[in-house]
């Protein structure tokens, strides 16, 4: 079995996840420092969203240990894993329509640890929202929304990040440019654990990775250390 | 004869204010909350019962009385909703309509157990009987007056918790996408419950206003939960302005109705109903 150094931010250890009795994560092991950038690659179905649902506390049984900064965290409710300094930004954005862009920004602030990162660190990072943060978050364009949702939970002020799909449905450049942002967040200290079906862009941004294959780590490194071929071997499991 | 029709609308609108009263908690529970609740008419009547022995037993005041109502009533909306009804939410609707309906029976019959039929009302003392003259042969009530004011205000101060705090941005994103709420950390559970409390505060000032206004006997609620359903429909689903709008609309043709024949009263305002939801099924002032 792997072992996590004492010092990681986020340590997740023969923890397994289930959907009724079907075993969805299987004895992973997967660890996040401060300021790491984390990777996990997987095909649909490998259970990467399913091992973010369990970090925040959203998943039905969980099996094994989750610790946060040395705490353990399984069973805690996602409020407190929230408050304490984890936050989500959801697969699919899932705003909230019918509020302004500044109260669903405001959200992420009424749930976090009310730290350094405020609104003006926001507009800074997203000057169009600061022009349209009295518009509905439903009538931004998809681009607009993703922001939404990473300054939503920049401004819960996380240590740990996670951030599920967030390239999913948008255009290459806007992808890009969200994934600009990503390393200005590192060189805060927060810990990104980044959840993609987009392989390259993934591994581009990670320092270290995990493919999950059917609910096990099927392979984990430095993304400088395999090679391609290697990887698509354990993402298909070929 | 212009008189008259002038006293009849004034009245009208008056009681517009009343039944925007009714409407109000059901705006925040079945427009906001999606919960839709079959015992709001009957909790109405159980906290205009408990207001009544209040001042009957203890000889309190019933604007005193009221208010004492008040915070009982958001702890007993609060507990409701966490102990029992968060158990329905976001099951089959028809979960939630029978878990209320059962309410509205249990309610009803522990009434006419607890008091007996016979129908009850709290006396206003001079506020009741007191009346403002406008000249010219009109005049009108002053606790009609009070209520019509009491419904604005509620609308008001409402619309500002709803839209302008923080514990309003939270129902209504829990309104709009429970799970994200729940993903993000917010406890769904909780606003739940905070906002149930809210919705039994407005029914404890409903029932202030009605306990004085008009008689109320153990099986009166379904009639208020009619009024309060059709006010909100007319006005639009979850717009609470709108609540008012629908609720002096009804008002308005009952008086109308009234005026023309007397049996044809509440029929009157039935009908507007069936005619605003056929041309506008959306409401006046739709909110989705």
């Amino acid at each position: 079995m792997a072992t996590t150094a004492p010092t990681a931010l986020l340590a997740v250890e023969d923890v397994s996840v289930f959907y009724e009795k079907f075993r969805a994560i299987n004895h992973v092991n997967i660890a996040v420092g401060a300021g790491e950038i984390v990777s996990i690659i997987g095909a649909n179905g490998a259970g990467k969203s399913t091992l973010l649902k369990a970090i925040i506390g959203q998943a039905d049984r969980v099996e094994g240990k989750i610790s946060f900064a040395g705490d353990p965290i399984i069973g805690r409710s996602t409020e407190a894993i929230v408050a304490s300094g984890i936050m989500l930004v959801p697969e699919g954005r899932r705003l909230f329509p019918s509020l302004t862009v500044e109260e669903n920004l405001g959200l992420g602030w009424e749930v976090g640890r009310k730290g350094e990162i405020r609104f003006d660190d926001i507009w800074r990072l997203f000057p169009v929202l600061k022009d349209r943060r009295r518009q509905k978050a439903g009538s931004l364009s998809g681009g607009q929304q993703q922001m939404v949702a990473l300054g939503r939970a920049l401004l819960a002020n996380p240590r740990l990040l996670l951030c599920d799909e967030i390239s999913l449905g948008l255009a290459p450049l806007v992808v890009n440019e969200l994934y600009t942002l990503i390393p200005q967040i590192k060189a805060r200290g927060i810990g990104i654990l980044i959840v993609e079906q987009d392989i390259e862009r993934s591994l581009a941004a990670a320092d270290h990775f995990y493919c999950l294959l059917e609910g096990k780590v099927s392979l984990t490194g430095r993304p400088g250390d395999v090679s391609r071929d290697l990887v698509m071997k354990h993402y298909f499991g070929l | 004869m212009i008189a008259v029709w002038a006293n009849q609308l004034l009245q009208g609108v008056m009681l517009g204010g009343l039944y925007t009263l009714f409407a109000i908690g059901l705006s925040l529970s079945a427009g906001v909350m999606r919960f839709v609740n079959i015992a709001h008419g009957d909790f109405i009547v159980l906290t205009c019962y408990a207001l009544l022995l209040l001042s009957t037993l203890l000889g309190v005041n019933p604007v005193v009385a009221t208010l004492i109502v008040l915070p009982i009533a958001f702890l007993f909306g609060f507990v409701l909703q966490r102990f029992l009804l968060q158990r329905v939410v976001g099951e089959n609707v028809l979960l939630v309509i029978l878990v209320t309906f059962a309410l509205s029976i249990i309610i009803e019959n522990g009434l006419l157990e607890g008091f007996g039929a016979d129908p009850q009302k709290i006396s206003g003392g001079w506020m009741e009987t007191a009346t403002v003259a406008l000249g010219d042969g009109i005049n009108v009530g002053l606790f009609q007056v009070v209520t019509f004011v009491g419904a604005v205000a509620l609308v008001a101060v409402l619309d500002l918790l709803l839209y302008r705090t923080g514990i309003g941005a939270k129902i209504r994103a829990v309104s709009d996408d429970v799970a994200a709420a729940n993903l993000i950390g917010l406890s769904s559970v909780r606003i739940y419950a905070v906002a149930m409390g809210i919705t039994f505060v407005t029914i404890g000032i409903a029932a202030g206003f009605v306990s004085i206004w008009t008689n109320f006997d153990p099986a009166s609620g379904p009639t208020r939960l009619l009024v309060a359903f059709e006010v909100i429909v007319m006005g639009g689903l979850g717009s609470l302005w709108g609540s008012l709008a629908g609720g002096i609309v009804l008002g308005l043709a009952q008086a109308v109705g009234g005026q023309f024949d007397i049996a044809w009263q509440i029929m009157a305002g039935h009908i507007v109903f069936l005619i605003v939801l056929a041309l506008r099924p959306q409401g006046l002032f739709p909110k989705y």
